[in-house]
């Protein structure tokens, strides 16, 4: 049980973990019923998903290889940094072009604020 | 056994992409197909850093930096465009 085994067993570990939730935002895609529901499937667990892919990635990279590669680093910055601002404004376009909600979500607070907004 | 379980995260994320290309064609609105094809970008990035190990080079790691921004930009495109009409704003005033 040396150091070689852990840093396997971890970059296997990320890995893995990183491909399931990939599949399972795939799941969710798919199966959800609302386009902002489903939003909230692709933008968040894809995200996870492929940011543990990439720290493998760096494990591997860094430990068989031997060299600091700051490009994966700078692309794991750069995925968290833009993928949530990326879901909120797809998000806004369709609740202002018009997407209907599900037809059983019980509450919708923008349209309330935004009925309020144009009465004043 | 790490061999393994790379292609066995590849044949995951291949499955992933298939399943949203189906949400591409079939989606019922707009703003769905701007999802799908944004995590297919996402996905590609995921793709490219394991083939990277698989053929041991880091050759296509500035690839990732590359599609991630390329996504980005598309999906804000996207959403302007679909808020606004227009993606470019000309200025009136002048």
């Amino acid at each position: 049980m040396n150091v070689t085994v852990i840093v396997n067993f971890l970059i296997g570990f990320f890995i893995l973990a990183g491909a399931i939730l990939c599949l399972i935002a795939t799941f969710g895609v798919i199966r959800l019923p609302d386009v902002y529901t489903r939003n909230h499937a692709a933008s968040k667990a894809a995200t996870l998903g492929v940011m543990s892919i990439l720290l493998g990635t760096f494990l591997y990279f860094y430990s068989f290889e031997g060299h600091f590669n700051s490009r994966l680093i700078l692309g794991i910055v750069f995925l968290f940094m833009t993928s949530p601002i990326s879901g909120h404004l797809i998000n806004r376009a369709a609740y202002n072009s018009g997407v209907k909600l599900w037809d059983r979500s019980v509450r919708d607070d923008l349209k309330e604020y935004q009925k309020k907004l144009h009465e004043e | 056994m790490l061999d393994i379980v790379i292609r066995i995260a590849l044949l995951c994320c291949s499955l992933a992409m298939l399943g949203l290309i189906y949400r591409v064609i079939k989606g019922p609105a707009i703003p769905d197909r701007v999802i799908a094809l944004d995590a297919v970008g996402v996905n590609l990035v995921a793709i490219t850093a394991l083939i990277s190990i698989v053929l041991h080079s880091s050759a296509f790691l500035e690839i990732i930096l590359l599609i991630g921004i390329l996504a980005f930009i598309g999906t804000i495109a996207f959403a302007k465009y679909l808020e606004k009409g227009v993606i470019i704003e000309r200025d009136s005033h002048r």
